[in-house]
């Protein structure tokens, strides 16, 4: 008798774990970037698995160049490590172009892919399709101190042009009170100095490359953009402008150290956040400048999701896209947190709605940034490429970072801008003829 | 004779080696003081060093973010792991090179360092793809055979000087005994160089535990081991100091206690045979 109800227990005990087992047959591991929103949506997955109880989510959750080269190198290879990947607008050309992405058709239809931001659509579709799906949608504007754009006795225009920035930096820049009139990206890498620098220089009408694909730094936009951005730091910037990112530029801004910073629109809730920034209730923001050549200095960035080509679980990782990428997800976001933390930049129907809008003050500026961008034709004179502040080609990253250090070395007094773009104008010659675009 | 040490010369050398221990110590201190601050705090400019108010919130987001022991039990396993298997390795093949000496000998030992002049990221993309054939991709069996032959070379160098200390005639003397090779090297040989191993073993398990461009290469989300739990606090878009320093003082803190409770050996271990 003991013995078999033993044997039952055991086999009740196997079918348990039988039935546990098929109730989860696939896992989906997804790799992702550290940002607060691709956190929040780890935080908030189990609204996903509790609909799906068939799928188990597994992170992966690394810092963004460690992804790049992690997914790079295993999309590259047919690694097979991951059935979901978040990548950049950069990326997402690139890769459908070598069959590494699953066109994303034949979505669920309450999904409503039309909603999306045309700008931000575009820079994720070849030949109309669309390869990725966008989780969070940035461009870049002017964010300032209000308090001292009136100490000094200006108003910042919505949307200003370079010179008023110029006279702007000059006229709130206190270096004896540490306050610098301008805060912008010096570090060099090419989704560092290079995506403001190369932002910046469409809207001096500059261009990387001609239509045939030969390099433009000797250009007199070039020679322009590049001298004003060394006034402009040189003059009225922070010390150690040529060691300042994203981060470094954020901490200045938070500390009241900076007068304007022009970065990343996602930078609007940072500065606003009372219990991180010192001055929350003092910011202001604006488009990104121009001069008045109909292109704007701002950039257009998306981090989406994507499903690797030879994936196991197309089905299932489509279903999880749908979900994070959905309507639904912002209203849950909406409901756990609050309407100011939904994921920005993705959809029409979050900037018509009330709530949000009333929660987000940055929320119209970000929309009309990102719709000032188009990444299908982003500087004045026509070019092969797309990308706003980057170059949509595989060699870009190389070369981008090798211009970088060029303009950084510049900043830091260790050469001339004339001397930098030569130096730009020659490896980026070099590289672009041993990668066979020009003989 | 030995040369008399005045009380000022004693004290400017206790003063300096107190200085440079401050100096090498102070980053991983720094790290620790920052775990416990706010993000705001962590960039506060100036710094703050102990004046601030402290708290235990980047730990508990750590904790509620990532599964943290499944991190530092990889990590325990592949380090372990692969150190164990190159001594096993490691002890035998030092044993013929220190006491049984080809004519070649010391050509195969720096064949064996120059190994390691090889940039890791030079053989990245052919491992991958053995990896990725054999099943081996973000496998915890992968990475120890990874590590145990990427330190091998270095157990095997360190185990060859230790050896190279040890008298061969007292291993003669245990051969007339009687002694087999598996005895000498188990009974006699192994015992006397205990320093030399256990700071062999331990200072392996450092490197392997350290290791940061294969672990974070070779997993994803099964083997991946507390490097890849570190990387996934750095941010390029956000402040993330605090809730990284938490992290790697998490990370650091088990490799640091064993260090500290076997500083003795491993001390003794890297001098051994330095005085004579």
């Amino acid at each position: 008798m003991k013995t078999l109800t033993r044997a039952l227990l055991g086999a009740t005990a196997l079918t348990g774990a039988a039935a546990l087992a098929s109730a989860q047959e696939t896992t989906l591991t997804i790799a992702t970037v550290n940002n607060g929103d691709m956190i929040r949506m780890q935080g908030l997955a189990d609204d996903f698995t509790a609909q799906h109880p068939d799928i188990a989510l597994e992170w992966v959750t690394l810092e963004e160049n460690v992804l790049r080269q992690r997914v790079t190198q295993d999309i590259a290879t047919s690694g097979g490590q991951f059935d979901i990947m978040t990548i950049g607008t950069y990326e997402v050309p690139i890769w459908a172009n070598q069959d590494w992405l699953v066109a994303l058709e034949g979505m669920p239809e309450d999904w409503n892919q039309e909603d999306f931001l045309p700008a931000i659509a575009d820079g994720l579709s070849v030949d109309g399709t669309l390869y990725a799906a966008p989780f969070y949608g940035e461009s870049s504007m002017v964010m300032y101190r209000t308090d001292l754009m009136e100490a000094a006795g200006l108003e910042m225009p919505e949307a200003p042009s370079w010179d008023f920035i110029k006279e702007a930096a000059a006229a709130m820049t206190d270096k004896e009170a540490e306050v610098y009139g301008i805060c912008l990206r010096g570090k060099a890498g090419w989704g560092e100095n290079m995506a403001f620098l190369t932002a910046m220089a469409n809207s001096y009408g500059a261009r990387w490359f001609d239509e045939n694909w030969q390099p433009q730094f000797d250009s007199e936009a070039w020679a322009a953009a590049l001298n004003d951005y060394l006034e402009l730091l040189n003059n009225y910037g922070p010390p150690g402008a040529a060691n300042n990112g994203f981060n470094e530029n954020l901490a200045l801004f938070q500390q009241g150290k900076c007068g304007m910073w022009i970065d990343a629109t996602v930078a609007a809730s940072f500065v606003t956040n009372p219990s991180d920034s010192t001055v929350a209730d003092s910011v202001g923001f604006a488009l990104a400048p121009d001069n008045g050549l109909g292109k704007r200095g701002n950039w257009l960035w998306a981090w989406s999701l994507a499903i690797p080509a030879g994936t196991d679980d197309e089905a299932a990782a489509k279903e999880f896209i749908a979900w994070a990428t959905g309507q639904g997800y912002t209203e849950l976001v909406a409901e756990n947190e609050g309407w100011a933390n939904v994921p920005p930049g993705t959809r029409t129907s979050l900037y018509e709605n009330e709530e949000y809008l009333a929660a987000a003050p940055f929320a119209e500026m970000t929309l009309e940034s990102i719709n000032a961008a188009d990444p299908t034709s982003p500087t004045v004179d026509p070019v092969p490429y797309t990308g706003v502040q980057f170059v949509a080609i595989p060699e870009f990253q190389g070369i981008g970072t090798a211009v970088g250090q060029q303009f950084s070395a510049a900043l830091a007094g260790q050469m001339s801008a004339e001397q930098a773009l030569q130096s730009a104008q020659q490896l980026t010659t070099r590289e672009m003829t041993r990668a066979g675009y020009i003989e | 004779m030995a040369r008399a040490v005045t009380p000022r010369r004693k004290a400017i050398n206790t003063a300096l080696a107190w200085g440079i221990g401050i100096l090498i110590f102070f980053p991983i201190l720094w790290t620790i003081l920052t775990s416990f601050k706010t993000e705001a705090q962590a960039i506060a400019d100036p710094p703050l060093f102990l004046n601030f108010d402290w708290t235990l919130e980047n730990y508990v987001t750590v904790q509620e973010r990532s599964n943290y022991f499944r991190h530092f039990w990889n990590s325990v396993v592949i380090s372990v792991g692969s150190t164990l298997i190159g001594l096993l390795i490691a002890v035998p093949a030092a044993w013929a090179m220190a006491f049984v000496p080809g004519r070649r000998t010391k050509d195969v030992l720096m064949w064996m360092l120059s190994t390691k002049m090889l940039p890791p990221v030079g053989v990245l993309v052919p491992i991958y793809l053995i990896f990725r054939d054999t099943g081996l991709l973000d496998s915890r069996i992968g990475l120890v055979i990874v590590l145990t032959l990427i330190n091998l070379p270095i157990i095997v160098w360190m185990l060859y000087t230790y050896f190279r200390e040890i008298p061969g005639e007292i291993l003669e003397a245990a051969r007339m005994d009687g002694a087999g090779l598996r005895s000498e090297i188990l009974y006699v040989l192994t015992p006397m160089a205990v320093p030399g191993i256990a700071s062999t073993l331990l200072l392996n398990i450092i490197l392997a535990w350290n290791e940061a461009f294969w672990t974070l290469n070779l997993t994803a989300a099964n083997a991946a081991p507390l490097t890849a739990f570190i990387a996934s606090y750095s941010s390029p878009e956000g402040l993330f100091y605090a809730k990284l320093s938490a992290a790697s003082t998490m990370a650091i803190a088990p490799i640091l206690i064993m260090g500290w409770f076997s500083q003795k050996q491993l001390v003794r271990g890297l001098t051994f045979g330095a005085v004579k």
